[in-house]
């Protein structure tokens, strides 16, 4: 029986290893015949002219997530600290399922009325010929993100030995400030670890902004149609020819985007294992 | 006064961005609901879509859904189960259990998008399965695997060490032990994990979008034929609708079933979560 469940065990070591090998070894022919030099910084994506240039998806995506996070974790930030330690109780409890179910609806359903919601109402406002920019897809994903935010934050506010508050109260501080200065200073760790889960899940999400940004492989900029990583995998997935080289740089994309969740995951490790330290 | 203008500054942002974060979500189902809640009657959930007939039908897509769900969970729920135990009730070696903690983190970290990428690789290519729903839901098998294996192991680490020691103190084996004692002790886990990842198939888009394919005909389930069964599910089928067919009535209306399956997906495993804690 030990080594059934030895092995069930092992295989989600084993799923992983598959992931990472099966997405390396297909990811690396494109890069070899285009160069990794053009294929990372080469500015122009085409892939009828066989261009294959990722630096706009690359840039996007950062710019996208950078985005994102400035407009999602201060709400997301103040929310979890309402909810942590000044809601009513009753309020909290109505609230936090509120926000897990934000957290369940479906990426496309964001993106469904991302659609018919924010699409037109930017263009309406900054008199755009097409509202389908990077600030659509930047709200989505600020949405998108908030209750990974608000709920990893909660936790860890929740976390502070009452001890520490009391003792502000005590000298005289008020509830506000011990709050600021005491609680957030001392949840910051698992707060920053909710600031790169956002990141993580921002960088990564597909098919909301796929139906917001307009994918075509511009640089960024705001007002301008952009394509992401994951949407440049996503758009051609279903259009490429099996074994052609467009086909197999969707792979290398694949690659890059693994390379920087990897990042992110680590340094996300690395900031867990510092909270259960301190 | 500095501390006056802070007061009621701080109070301000707490107030303003949880009503911000409240309301937002109150926009979304409302207005979801307004626009979708029109379109669903009997028909449209029991009938296929016909042009000859004139109906729109999503009952391939709810069919897919079920079938996807099903699949992924009757390979995954062993597999992440035995992970669990193997875990909990097993494991000597530090090295190994790290090992198995840091894949499950990595697997739980990575986007759908990859795993479609994957599932196209390793499933419709390497394997021939082909754009087939088996295809999809062996790849959403790695996706919710960690989501089963991490509720499992919480809930197996509540049952008490006396449990265990009284069994095994009556002469009963380890596995018998885990088989009569432990596992069923930590059901309401296991069921609250296996919530949340139908609670992930259901809202899964671009995996299946990739690996089991578009169409909304009706598949034939039968025991010979599945294998090659080829479809959307509701989430693919709301894409399809609202950025294909530009037919954003019934893109709401699925928009507001997922809706619905989404709060009583959230309601059950936060109630068989509290029933958790209490016992």
């Amino acid at each position: 029986m030990q080594c059934l469940f030895t092995l069930c065990g092992l295989i989600a070591v084993g799923f992983v290893l598959l992931i990472t090998i099966y997405l390396v070894i297909s990811g690396i022919p494109a890069i070899r015949e285009i160069g990794l030099f053009r294929f990372l910084f080469g500015k122009t994506w085409a892939a009828g002219q066989g261009q294959y240039g990722i630096l706009p998806l690359i840039l996007t995506s950062i710019y996208g997530t950078a985005g994102a996070i400035v407009i999602g974790v201060p709400i997301g930030f103040f929310t979890a600290v309402f909810l942590a330690k000044a809601a009513p109780k009753k309020a909290a409890n109505i609230i936090r399922p509120a926000v897990s179910l934000l957290a369940g609806i479906p990426s496309v359903v964001y993106g469904l009325v991302g659609m018919c919601v924010l699409v037109p109402a930017l263009r309406e406002w900054l008199h755009l010929p097409a509202g389908d920019s990077l600030l659509a897809a930047v709200i989505v994903l600020a949405v998108m993100i908030l209750p990974s935010i608000i709920s990893l934050s909660e936790t860890a506010l929740e976390a502070v030995p009452k001890e520490y508050e009391e003792a502000s109260l005590a000298l005289g501080a008020t509830k506000l400030e011990t709050y600021f200065r005491v609680s957030v200073p001392a949840a910051r760790s698992g707060i920053a670890a909710a600031v790169v889960l956002g990141i993580g899940r921002a960088i990564g999400e597909a098919m909301a902004i796929m139906m917001v940004a307009g994918n075509v492989a511009n640089m960024p900029a705001l007002t301008r149609s952009v394509r992401f990583l994951t949407t440049g995998i996503s758009i051609e997935l279903n259009y490429s020819q099996d074994g052609s080289l467009q086909r197999q740089a969707l792979f290398s994309i694949g690659l890059v985007l693994f390379l920087f969740i990897m990042l992110i995951n680590a340094f996300l490790n690395l900031v867990l294992k510092r909270e259960k330290e301190t | 006064m500095r501390r006056k203008i802070y007061e009621i500054a701080g109070r301000v942002l707490l107030y303003g961005c949880t009503a911000v974060t409240v309301s937002l979500l109150l926009f979304l189902i409302g207005y979801i609901f307004l626009r979708g809640i029109g379109g669903i009657n009997w028909r449209f959930l029991s009938t296929a879509e016909s042009v000859i007939n004139g109906t729109v039908g999503i009952l391939p897509a709810i069919k897919n859904t079920v079938f996807v769900i099903a699949v992924s969970l009757i390979v995954s729920l062993p597999l992440g189960v035995g992970a669990a135990v193997y875990l909990t009730e097993y494991a000597r070696n530090r090295r190994l259990v790290s090992a198995i903690e840091f894949a499950s983190e990595t697997l739980a970290g990575i986007p759908s998008i990859i795993y479609a990428l994957v599932g196209v690789i390793l499933f419709c290519t390497a394997l021939k399965l082909q754009k087939t729903l088996l295809a999809g839901s062996l790849t959403l098998v790695i996706m919710i695997l960690p989501t089963i294996m991490r509720s499992t192991q919480e809930s197996l680490k509540t049952v008490p060490a006396s449990f265990r020691e009284g069994a095994l103190g009556l002469g009963s084996g380890k596995w018998h032990m885990i088989r009569t004692v432990v596992l069923p002790s930590s059901v309401d886990g296991i069921v609250t994990g296996c919530i949340l990842a139908v609670g992930r198939v259901v809202g899964e888009s671009a995996v299946l979008m990739y690996t089991a394919g578009m169409s909304m005909a009706m598949q034939n389930f039968s025991i010979h034929r599945v294998t090659g069964a080829s479809g959307a599910t509701l989430t693919v089928a709301l894409y399809h609708y609202a950025k294909e067919n530009a037919d954003f009535s019934v893109a709401f209306s699925i928009a507001t079933i997922l809706l619905i399956l989404t709060v009583l997906i959230n309601f059950s495993a936060s109630f068989l979560g509290r029933k958790l804690g209490r016992s």
